[in-house]
């Protein structure tokens, strides 16, 4: 592995749970951007940011849809923050299988929040855009990190990968022997 | 396709445990758009005027604003219509939070109930998925309570709930519907505890559609934007910490006493204090920047939370402090009652006590403190045991019930429901009129977009004129210009005054727009974010109709004369529209009367306050005319008529 610094620019989206009102107005913009034809749909469970809203135990988290977890956690862990309860997922922001965050409500597909960086890309996301209590700022930060060579994975490779995930790499080994007998070379 | 509505109707019947999926008419919705407007509709069509409010054949309507999951910021109000046993009239309720855009995602722009359960039972609403489910082990729950059972019970935090408390399942006329801290008042409560609902519970993750949507969202983010930056909408109460206006102006206990230098610095200090003390947060309701409410926590009670005037009725009406109603308001939220009314019956019942015409046998062991009686009291009405049980029928009634001169202790009700405890000097005409014809029943309903002070100087009045957006009509402005005393206005600026502040309530309980960022908020200042020259704009976006100031102006009269239309078919008269005797110490029942004649005329009201079919034909309610005619309500005169077929055959 090789080669020296390169600057790479961090987009974040910082938030301060205090300040969060839980208006969700957020996941309405959101599920209106992300509409095809854009804005012309609202579907706030579609939206891939969620306030996860309890108003009875005074929780109030917006969180991002993050990447598709295959399998739920083992242990759930709580936090106290300035002397309240959070549950662990309140602050995760993975599409996962054991609760309905971030998931497409119709196919079951995972969502995803991409920063809105689609063509054109807007400069600031539509969800820091329309929080009127200021609960979500948007970052942009310069890091220094070492460059690594990236590995481009072709696509036979991650359907194998997936393969073996779900059947076991034997089962794996053993289907292909059987196919390639039966095939001409 | 449907614009900004869903197209249907969700349909319950109680008794027979049916459920069924109605589509709508569009063309009802170009007449009345949606919410109160609908709901009122209905009720006319639907129910009988002869039905009684506890008759299973009465309707319980939760409806959607029109533009209620559109990106239209604080969009969110849902309304609650039905008939009330307090005031035999149509009430009319609104609550805010998530509850109305939860039922427009699920696919519904109202749930339309009638019938009675045979036991408690909740509805479960999730998309296309409708259930009636038994919540007899919900039975005696507090109103967030149950929502968070139900929401256990579901799985499922993200379902919306409004629920009745004790209250409501015990049938006490001020029982409300609650939603988180949200809360129906006027009235509601009882009708949903007497159909033996305990809750409804919304899940919903369908599309709502937008006519021309990428518009739409520009605008409404321009809105919302300057929402959440200006201090000239939203409730201030949630911030200001002064305040001096209520306890100075407004009476205390049964709305008897006023004491004019109540507030000082070191109360503001102290009262602060505890309120940042037990503060958790602030919150906002569905897609509005604004954090009306505020959540609280006393120590040994339950969280609750507050917006407006609603943190000051108990401590005023027990003659206490603001921790009295820090005390008090988390176990009166979860009973489910108006937080308006029901601290008035308390404070009345206890002059009767004083008074002598009830006894210390009419309160077994009560407390001698005013803050333990109105404890006793709470746990007497929502439960209806002993004197709770009269009390629980509100002020009006149970002064009948009492009788012996306690009738006269009921001086703060018009059309038997509890007003705001206002009792002041000289009448102010605009709001004479507007406590007199109201039909929302509280004063908080129906004031609003004219300033209620005129400005002292005229280099003032000339300044706040000339930034004036709101106004439907530049009329207003020389109103305005002209004003220098409260008291002293002309009749034909008055009419205008009072149709003006009406009619932005009916559009925004129409529409589902909040009145703190409209209707209601522009007396305090003027600048409101939406008013009757940007709404039409925003409803022809949304929805692909047609839509302008005049059309929206129209349809707001529209809604009203139907709304009266019901009520008068109830037996509503001009008897019925009298402020409170002492509302005001210096009265002149001549002017008022006077006042209250050219209103009528002016509306195009009988001088019984009835419509007359030329104005119910201008308004598109010919059917309303048709059928106040065959009720005898309406004569049918050569005069009014003219136009019909048999009319000229009179006059030819």
């Amino acid at each position: 592995m090789t080669a020296g610094l390169t600057t790479k620019t961090v987009k974040e989206i910082l938030v301060d749970i205090d300040k969060c009102t839980g208006c969700r107005a957020c996941e309405m913009a959101c599920s209106a951007y992300h509409a095809t034809p854009r804005y012309s749909s609202i579907n706030p469970s579609k939206a891939r940011i969620r306030v996860v809203c309890d108003e009875i135990n005074d929780e109030y988290v917006p969180i991002r849809a993050g990447d598709y977890t295959p399998s739920e956690c083992n242990g759930r862990h709580i936090y106290t923050i300035g002397g309240k309860q959070y549950s662990e997922c309140s602050f995760c922001g993975a599409s996962c299988p054991s609760r309905d965050y971030f998931v497409e409500p119709d196919s079951g597909l995972p969502l995803k929040c991409d920063m809105c960086e689609s063509v054109p890309a807007l400069e600031v996301p539509m969800c820091v855009k329309v929080c009127g209590a200021e609960a979500l700022t948007y970052v942009e930060r310069e890091v220094k990190r070492e460059e690594k060579e990236q590995v481009k994975r072709g696509e036979i490779e991650i359907g194998l990968e997936s393969l073996v995930k779900k059947h076991g790499v034997q089962a794996v080994i053993e289907t292909m022997a059987q196919i390639s007998k039966g095939l001409k070379p | 396709m449907r614009y900004a509505e869903t197209g249907f109707n969700l349909e319950i019947d109680l008794s027979r445990g049916s459920i069924d999926k109605v589509e709508t008419d569009p063309r009802d919705t170009e007449l009345y758009l949606g919410g109160q407007g609908m709901a009122a509709k209905i009720l006319f069509e639907r129910v009988p005027a002869d039905v009684d409010p506890f008759s299973p054949d009465n309707l319980l309507i939760f409806s959607t604003g029109l533009l209620h999951g559109t990106p239209a910021p604080a969009a969110n109000r849902t309304v609650v219509n039905t008939f009330s046993p307090q005031t035999n009239l149509m009430s009319h309720s609104l609550f805010g939070g998530f509850f109305g855009p939860e039922l427009k995602y699920a696919g519904y722009d109202r749930i339309i109930i009638r019938g009675k359960a045979p036991d408690l039972v909740y509805l479960y609403i999730n998309n296309d998925k409708v259930e009636i489910r038994d919540a007899t082990h919900l039975r005696g729950k507090g109103t967030t309570e149950t929502g968070e059972l139900i929401k256990k019970e579901l799985n499922d935090q993200k379902v919306q709930v409004a629920a009745i408390g004790l209250a409501g399942e015990n049938r006490v006329f001020m029982a409300s519907i609650d939603h988180n801290h949200a809360s129906a008042a006027r009235g509601v409560g009882v009708i949903m505890g007497d159909k033996r609902l305990k809750a409804i519970a919304v899940r919903g993750t369908k599309e709502l559609n937008i006519a021309h949507p990428a518009e739409m969202f520009e605008i409404c983010q321009d809105i919302h934007l300057k929402m959440a930056a200006s201090s000239g909408c939203g409730d201030w109460m949630a911030d200001d910490e002064d305040d001096s206006f209520h306890h100075n102006h407004f009476a205390w206990g049964n709305a008897r006493k006023r004491i004019k230098n109540y507030w000082s610095d070191e109360l503001q200090e102290r009262w602060t204090r505890w309120k940042y003390d037990h503060m958790d947060r602030q919150t906002g309701c569905y897609n509005c920047p604004k954090k009306c409410r505020n959540v609280m926590s006393w120590p040994g009670k339950p969280r609750f939370g507050y917006k407006c005037f609603g943190k000051d009725t108990y401590h005023m009406a027990a003659f206490l402090e603001l921790d009295f109603s820090y005390e008090i308001l988390g176990i009166a939220q979860e009973y489910g009652v108006d937080s308006y009314a029901t601290p008035q019956v308390m404070a009345f019942a206890l002059e009767l006590l004083e008074a002598g015409i009830l006894t210390d046998k009419d309160f077994p062991d009560m407390p001698a403190d005013s803050r333990g009686r109105f404890f006793y009291l709470l746990e007497k009405i929502v439960r209806r045991e002993g004197i709770g049980d009269i009390l629980a029928n509100s002020v009006s009634h149970a002064a009948k019930q009492i009788g012996n001169g306690a009738e006269a202790y009921d001086h703060n009700t018009v059309k038997k429901f509890e007003q705001l405890p206002i009792k002041l000097g000289k009448v102010n005409p605009a709001f004479f009129l507007m406590l007199a014809t109201g039909e929302k029943m509280s004063i908080t309903q129906i004031e609003g977009s004219f300033p209620q002070d005129p400005l002292p100087t005229q280099e003032e009045r000339d300044e706040f004129v000339k930034k004036w957006e709101a106004v439907p009509d530049d009329k207003f402005k020389e109103y305005f210009r002209n004003w220098k005393k409260k008291s002293e206005i002309s009749d034909e600026a008055t009419c205008d005054i009072v149709e003006w502040n009406e009619a932005m309530h009916y559009i925004d309980d129409a529409i589902g727009t909040c009145g703190f960022v409209s209707s209601f908020r522009g007396q305090f200042g003027g600048a409101v974010p939406y008013h009757v020259n940007n709404i039409p704009g925003i409803i022809a976006l949304a929805t692909g109709m047609e839509m302008d100031q005049q059309k929206l102006w129209k349809t707001a009269q529209r809604i009203r004369a139907l709304v009266r239309a019901v009520n008068v078919r109830r037996g509503l008269r001009r008897k019925d529209e009298r402020p409170p005797e002492d509302h005001w110490a210096v009265r002149n029942e001549e002017y008022e009367q006077n006042l209250l004649s050219k209103y009528y005329e002016f509306k195009g009201w009988t001088s019984e306050g009835i419509p007359t079919r030329q104005k119910l034909e201008n308004l598109d309610l010919g059917y309303v005319a048709d059928d106040l005619e065959q009720r005898g309500i309406l004569k049918i005169d050569a005069s009014a008529t003219a136009g019909r077929p048999s009319a000229e055959t009179v006059t030819g």
